[in-house]
């Protein structure tokens, strides 16, 4: 497999940022009420993720260490500052929808984690691919949380009603402990096909994030091998 | 005075950060194997986003509403919120060395909380004013504790117990925060 195609793979099967990596998880809880919210959500992150990890590639040798994670932050702000605006313009029923979950993009931890642990080491067009491919697996993860929470929950799938009106939905999936449930069920069942990865167990001490404590996830994964 | 109390029970127990919210969910999830370093987190939490939320808020009515600069406020907060962490932490370290070894490791990690960001940018959206901004703020942290050391509590339980191995790790921590996010669901039926 070539390395583009790799970085495609990595992000939406091998390293999938939310059911794997268990990163961004704010966002895939609070969003996932309607499959629709989870397919805008997830794009808009793609959007931000692609272009931040573009900007930070591209200026990997311009910003010095000490600064990096200030700088950081300030383009990734930009950029989902941009994404906002033009969310608000152009698709004003999702931006009522995410409401403010769109600015929390900036403190979603996939983005930093990701210039930390790749687009400052690598080539801008890898840095793009790996962008995409987190982007797309954090899409699907929150569009499948949103399928199954849209479905039990409400009765429908994409907004069109699916279950007769004899059938009264299980509300409580889309209220919140729906979320928590939705996702542990996933993950347990992903642990059952025995999908094995390092951040399966977190870290010690660490809160999720990898821009934090990405040198302590490098240790443990040295020492497990 | 009725107006404020409630504003504290809102953010505290009605509309609590994590379970109902869900804001500051990598932190909760992952500094929630020990009760001690839960509480020490929880105690970083009240800290900086009560100070967040009145610095955020003095920011907001003074410097960006006059200038007619609301779209930077998504920036000019998280600065502010990264630079007030720093602070925060020199200033500890200089004045109460005790306090700063209890907390010293879990400052620099808020910084990321999205906790911190959503509550200095709900309060901008609802129009708190000074006062108002600063007791959400507490409020919501105070929240944020609250369930980050209940959660640490159970885990410490189930730590002993025989789970089944599909669901060890996260999947479990996830179904104890599913039970307790429907306790939280009951504090809406609060009235006053």
């Amino acid at each position: 497999m070539n390395k583009y195609a790799e970085r495609l793979y990595n992000g939406l099967v091998k390293e999938n940022p939310t059911l794997i990596l268990m990163l961004g998880m704010c966002p895939t809880l609070a969003v996932s009420t309607r499959a629709l919210n989870g397919i805008g959500m997830g794009l808009s992150t793609t959007a931000v993720l692609i272009l931040s990890n573009l900007v930070i590639s591209l200026l990997r040798k311009v910003i010095p260490d000490a600064v990096r994670l200030p700088a950081y932050i300030v383009i990734v702000a930009s950029l989902v500052t941009v994404t906002e605006l033009l969310i608000q313009a152009y698709l004003p029923f999702l931006y009522d929808a995410l409401g403010i979950y769109i600015p929390l993009i900036v403190v979603n931890c996939i983005i930093l984690g990701r210039a930390e642990a790749y687009a400052n080491k690598a080539v801008p067009g890898l840095a793009i691919m790996d962008g995409l491919g987190m982007g797309l697996g954090f899409t699907c993860s929150l569009t499948l949380a949103g399928m199954i929470r849209e479905f039990l929950g409400n009765g429908s799938v994409f907004g069109r009603a699916v279950l007769p009106e004899s059938i009264e939905p299980i509300g409580i999936f889309v209220q919140p402990p729906g979320a928590f449930l939705v996702i542990a069920c996933i993950i347990a069942i992903l642990n059952f096909r025995g999908i094995k990865t390092r951040q399966r167990q977190l870290v010690e001490d660490c809160d999720g994030c990898c821009a934090n404590c990405f040198e302590k996830c490098e240790k443990v994964e040295e020492a497990m091998k | 005075m009725k107006h404020l109390i409630l504003i504290i029970v809102a953010g505290a127990l009605v509309n609590n950060v994590v379970l109902i919210q869900f804001l500051g969910i990598c932190s909760f999830l992952g500094v929630s194997k020990q009760m001690k370093a839960a509480a020490s987190l929880g105690g970083a939490v009240i800290f900086v986003i009560t100070i967040a939320s009145a610095v955020t808020s003095l920011l907001y009515d003074h410097v960006l509403k006059p200038l007619d600069m609301d779209y930077m406020k998504t920036i000019v907060f998280i600065l502010v919120i990264a630079a007030l962490v720093q602070i925060v932490e020199m200033f500890l370290k200089k004045t109460s060395p005790a306090i700063y070894k209890a907390l010293g490791i879990y400052l620099p990690l808020i910084t990321t909380n999205c906790a911190v960001l959503g509550v200095a940018l709900t309060n901008v959206q609802d129009g708190y004013n000074f006062v108002e901004s600063v007791l959400s703020g507490f409020g919501t942290a105070v929240g944020y504790t609250i369930a980050i050391v209940l959660l640490a509590g159970i885990r410490s339980r189930i730590r002993e117990e025989d789970i089944p191995a599909p669901l060890r790790g996260a999947p479990i921590v996830l179904i104890c925060a599913t039970l307790m996010s429907i306790a939280f669901i009951g504090f809406s039926g609060l009235s006053f």
